[in-house]
């Protein structure tokens, strides 16, 4: 049976498009869940895509995080249903708390869009088990508010348990502590990364096909995963 | 936020088609009975029936930009003097900016002239042009001006010119799908400058960006001339279904008029009126309330909510609110279908309480749409908006046209006191037509007879190379990422190449690959030269830069911007470079299927160089087969070969080299020959389609030498040129380097396909020479016997300018100096052009925590890190020939190393070896001094 993997629309998202494509190319069945509808909709797994939800008004993800779906998503990730935030998706896994720290304004204050070289750290997670330890990944980054930021404990944490999912490599965009693009949840299946791997699923699109690897990385994981 | 839309009340009083209405509690509008009897000025609310009491009464017409006579026709047309908001509405109406009544006797010739296009679904007068591409799909696209807002508040101005364009889109019946900007600034390092580019650059970006747009070229062009007065245009490109097209048509008495979208606030009251249809003068800055306000968010909303409803079929027509508001958008739908309209203006929702009815009226406020929906419908349209969380609202209904037979009125109450009775087309299609007076510029022939031919020129190999390294960091040629990676080129996920290539090249179909290209162009200098080739020159670079990728072209959009109109010298070059246009769409066989004139561009009596912008659009059977400007990397040191095709002559006036070199503008503009480009679109269309083109490339400023250049750093591909002989000695291989003639591409040719490729030149009649190969492991750009300047220098060279003049890109924490980023930009092909020894290297090269430069929380040690970077940017380069900047430095970029061992393996062997000794040339003539 195909996985079905939904993808949450909040008014303001932008790359929900993107990432349905990116699972369709991976091989699952894209869901299309709406922010105001408390209802997961039976699916195995939730992609929060980027965007600007509710314009990003008040702080990055602080509103969404109050959307009817969420709560879904909350209950549903405590109990190990793999999530991927990707950018502003991250922004509400970090405001909804299901992810440590916070993304703040790029430290240079402008948007920046580059194709990143990333270095995959963690490989246990739901989302990156496709790929080797320390294998490096290109993957375009686009954001304005992508710099992450927690507290020296919270960071000495998440690199002494190994959470720290992926770096960046070869210049650091947005100023991010440590130069953290992505971490997870101690259980690992909840995923936040800045950088933007559904736009990274196509030779003809994309800088890479480097992307892919998160999307069969969760199909991977539900064969595995217990019923 | 979560918007809701007003509540919607029942209204006892109002006839069934108001009935969802969100009626404000103080008004229960008896339809027709209260409008004849309020006469007074009690709640100062200047009436119909005031006004036609009192017609001695003094209107402020002139200071909003109505000249005596229009005043008069006003009067004569209503056979009373206007109501205040009346006024209001015929001001904006009338002014430049709406009624196009200076350029419409010459805009005509669009029309007159267009050749015959069965792709052309709607086109000028249109919101958007709209071209079939298929038998399903249709696109539509129009560039547009924002340039006076954009000058008084750059992020605002810019970010609303996007909105703008974009729902000019929509109301089209398309999703947008990419945007594009033309940006012109005033001198690169003019303090000024400093303030109006990062505001705009961030006003495209943030509006874009939050809509989800991919942004996909455009341009940055710096110039004096644009000082008091930068260029800010937008493009935008939708798609629909052929049979989803829209009207604006408020056809249907009875239907009612809905306004959908923000509420409506002070801002932007006289836009077109005050900012766009004057002259800046001291105090402009006074202007900014006349600066729009501009929500994405909002418009993201919008658009959803409108694509909704045009796939449920809820509208009958539908326009966007854009300059002049609210009286653009009613009485260009009732004009358009000879309908009346009732409006109770109290309804609309206000972000002000207090403002009046001509402020609501004239208010340019953002993101608003007015919708044309039967009675039936309108809950449904409602309850759409409602899920997207806008504002919908009941405002009126369609009329029916007079008893007698002639248009509707269109009659606008506010709290019962009718202050609007007009009929529509007065507002829209009786507008004033100006046959302005016009004159040659006095100072044409002077200029003309001035030419770049006769400056100096470099005239051996090291000035020669100087001036390479110095025109490619020149702020027109240099390098634009620092502004292009503000903007959002992935989103969507159609983007199949975006800047800076030659063309933005858009997937609009992910079934079967049919895709569009599309870009802009103009020259400025070239029009102030002479204004018909220039506006030619326009067109002939947009065309041939949508043909490199493959496509066809298939239609013109334009934006022309000028100084004022009222000068006759402003106005002849107008004339002739609509002329121009006119004449070459027709020559090209391609159609103008909308645009925007933008006049007033001066500041005092210093008009801009006359401006005309030119889009075109091309058509892709297959994204697939897209040809990309840079020279790819071949693995085991093979290579392809170079060719020019076109003519190269002796044409250096108003070239980028005479005025970087020189400031030197003077003589001629190159000659274009249309013919000619439309012979290179068919054989680069041919060529892509068959596999013969690796990489091709446009000529245009710089000359051969900027595209040289950059095909060579895209992917990080050298390439070895041999100079053809009838170049050779003195300055003639500098002409061959940085003539701008017109008509040529740089393109790059895999090797087996030589042959073929060059037949298939013979059958279009496209002149083509064999001037050199690419080099995939030189590492450098060779000009035989002339110089040869590495990769690395050249980017340092071509990047670095834009930071050094606007900084601020570098963030605190980086952990690299800045010329790692370099590596970053082209990592995929580099990784895939990876020799075995390269390999190696690699790991290190990336490992830059390993310097101690990791990150840290000590902001002290973070801006040293920062000025650190800055200086080995800007430092200045030593050594030449052979790079060696690692021993100054903590850590070497890759590229460096990889560069140096090739270099000791491979002392670049000379053209010779590749073959190419004795240039072969098709029919190419000898170059002539003109």
């Amino acid at each position: 049976m195909t996985a079905r993997i939904g993808v949450v629309t909040f008014p303001g998202s932008l790359d929900d498009g993107d990432a349905a494509r990116a699972v369709r190319i991976a091989g699952a069945e894209p869901v299309r869940l709406w922010h105001g509808e408390p209802e997961l909709h039976g699916v195995d797994a939730v992609v929060l895509p980027g965007g600007f939800s509710y314009g990003d008004y008040l702080r990055c993800g602080a509103i969404a995080r109050f959307a009817p779906v969420m709560e879904k998503v909350v209950d549903a990730a405590g109990a190990g249903m793999p999530v991927l935030g990707i950018c502003n998706g991250f922004q509400i896994l970090c405001e909804a708390h299901l992810l440590p720290g916070a993304l703040t304004r790029n430290q240079h204050l402008h948007f920046r869009n580059r194709d990143q070289i990333l270095r995959i750290e963690a490989t246990g997670t739901a989302w990156t088990n496709a790929f080797q330890p320390g294998q490096e990944v290109l993957i375009p980054v686009k954001n304005g508010e992508g710099c992450y930021v927690a507290d020296p404990a919270t960071l000495d944490a998440l690199e002494a348990e190994g959470r720290v999912v992926a770096r960046y490599v070869g210049g650091n965009p947005n100023g991010s502590q440590r130069d953290i693009a992505a971490i997870t949840n101690q259980a690992g299946n909840v995923v936040g990364i800045m950088p933007h791997p559904e736009h990274a699923v196509e030779a003809l699109t994309g800088p890479s096909l480097d992307g892919i690897g998160f999307f069969t990385s969760v199909l991977k994981h539900l064969v595995g995963a217990p019923a | 936020m979560t918007t809701h839309p007003d509540p919607v009340r029942e209204d006892p009083e109002a006839v069934p088609a108001q009935s969802q209405a969100a009626a404000v509690p103080s008004a229960a509008p008896a339809r027709h009975a209260a409008v004849a009897e309020a006469t007074d000025w009690a709640d100062g609310t200047d009436t119909v029936p005031r006004a036609a009491s009192t017609p001695e009464e003094l209107q402020p017409y002139a200071e909003l930009g109505l000249r005596d006579d229009e005043y008069d026709r006003i009067r004569q047309i209503l056979g009373r003097r206007p109501t205040q908001s009346e006024l209001a509405m015929y001001s904006i109406m009338w002014s430049e900016h709406c009624s196009y009544k200076s350029s419409k006797v010459h805009l005509r010739q669009f029309g007159e002239k267009a050749p015959p296009s069965d792709r052309l679904l709607a086109g000028i007068g249109e919101n958007a042009g709209v071209v079939r591409i298929s038998d399903e799909l249709a696109v539509t696209f129009k560039v547009e001006s924002h340039n006076h807002p954009s000058f008084v508040e750059p992020y605002q101005g810019a970010a609303t010119g996007v909105g703008g364009i974009v729902r000019d889109i929509l109301a089209m019946g398309a999703r947008p799908v990419a945007v594009m900007d033309p940006l012109r600034f005033g001198a690169a390092d003019h303090p000024d400058t400093a303030r109006v580019l990062p505001g705009v650059v961030a006003g495209v970006g943030g509006y874009g960006n939050c809509l989800g747009l991919p942004n996909i070229g455009g341009e940055v062009v710096f110039d004096p001339c644009y000082q008091g007065n930068p260029l800010v245009n937008a493009l935008c490109l939708g798609v629909l279904p052929v049979e989803r097209l829209q009207k604006k048509d408020a056809t249907g008495p009875g239907n009612v008029v809905v306004l959908m979208g923000a509420k409506t606030g002070r801002d932007g009251i006289g836009g077109v009126s005050v900012l766009a249809s004057a002259t800046f003068t001291e105090g402009s800055e006074k202007r900014r309330p006349s600066v729009q306000v501009g929500d994405p968010f909002m418009e993201k909303l919008l658009i959803e909510a409108c694509l909704e409803l045009y796939d449920a079929e809820l509208v009958v027509g539908i326009q966007d609110l854009g300059g002049a508001g609210l009286t653009c958008a009613l009485t260009e739908t009732a004009a358009s279908a000879g309908t009346g309209m009732r409006v109770w203006l109290e309804r609309v929702p206000l972000r002000e309480p207090s403002m009046e009815p001509h402020e609501i009226l004239a208010s340019e406020s953002q993101e608003r749409m007015l919708l044309v929906v039967a009675p039936e419908k309108l809950e449904a349209v409602l309850k759409t908006a409602e899920k997207w969380g806008v504002w919908a609202t009941a405002i009126g209904e369609v009329t029916a046209p007079e008893p007698d037979g002639a248009p509707g009125r269109l009659r606008i109450t506010w709290r019962d006191h009718l202050v609007v009775d007009v009929p529509p087309g007065s507002l829209v299609d009786d507008g004033p037509v100006y046959a302005r007076p016009m004159r040659e510029p006095a100072d044409l022939i002077l200029l003309q007879a001035d030419r770049a031919e006769t400056l100096p020129r470099p005239n051996d190999p090291d000035t020669l190379r100087e001036t390479v390294l110095r025109m490619i960091a020149s702020p027109n040629l240099c390098d634009k990422t620092w502004v292009t990676e503000q903007y959002d080129r992935y989103v969507l996920g159609n983007t199949v190449l975006a800047q800076p290539e030659d063309s933005g090249v858009i997937r609009i179909d992910e079934r079967t690959g049919l895709g569009v290209a599309l870009s802009v162009d103009g020259n400025g200098r070239y029009a102030r030269l002479d204004p018909y080739q220039g506006a030619k020159l326009a067109l002939a670079e947009a065309y041939r830069n949508v043909a490199v990728t493959g496509a066809t072209p298939i239609a013109v959009t334009d934006c022309l911007n000028f100084g004022s109109p009222e000068d006759p010298g402003v106005m002849w070059q107008f004339a002739e470079a609509v002329r121009g246009l006119a004449d070459g769409c027709a020559e090209l066989g391609i159609p103008v299927t909308g645009g925007n004139v933008s006049f007033y561009n001066q500041t005092g009596a210093a008009a801009i160089h006359p401006t005309p912008v030119v889009g075109v659009l091309g058509v892709l059977d297959n994204v697939a087969d897209r040809v990309a400007s840079g020279f790819v990397p071949r693995p085991g040191g093979d290579h392809d070969q170079i060719f020019l095709l076109g003519e190269t002559h002796v044409e250096l006036s108003g070239s980028e080299w005479a005025w970087v070199t020189h400031q030197h503008l003077g003589g001629v503009p190159p000659q274009v020959d249309l013919a000619r480009e439309k012979q290179l679109a068919g054989l680069l269309a041919d060529a892509a389609r068959v596999g013969h083109l690796s990489s091709a490339h446009d000529l245009s400023d710089g000359g051969l030498a900027q595209s040289l250049v950059e095909s060579c750093l895209r992917h990080g591909v050298g390439a070895r040129i041999a100079v053809p002989e009838r170049f050779e000695g003195t300055s003639m291989p500098f002409v061959f380097l940085f003539s701008e003639s017109a008509g040529r591409v740089l393109v790059s040719v895999p090797r087996g396909h030589e042959k073929a490729f060059t037949a298939l030149c013979g059958e279009h009649g496209v002149p083509w020479e064999l001037i050199g190969v690419t080099d995939p492991t030189g590492g450098a750009l060779e000009v035989h016997g002339q110089f040869r300047i590495g990769l690395d220098e050249l980017r340092e060279a071509h990047t670095g300018t834009l930071p050094a003049l606007f900084g601020g890109v570098q963030p605190f924490e980086v952990t690299a100096p800045a010329e790692v980023e370099d590596v970053v930009d082209v990592p995929t092909t580099d990784l895939d052009a990876d020799s075995p020894t390269d390999s190696a290297v690699e790991p290190t090269g990336f490992a830059v925590e390993s310097t101690g430069l990791a990150p840290t929380d000590e902001p002290a040690t973070d801006d040293e890190q920062a000025v650190d970077g800055e200086q080995a940017e800007s430092a200045p380069e030593t050594t030449e020939q052979t790079p060696d900047r690692s021993a100054g430095r903590a850590v070497p970029p890759v590229r460096t190393e990889r560069v140096e061992s090739a270099e000791t393996a491979d002392p670049a062997p000379p053209v010779s070896s590749a073959g190419v000794e004795a240039p072969q040339q098709g029919d190419t003539e000898q170059p002539d001094e003109r």
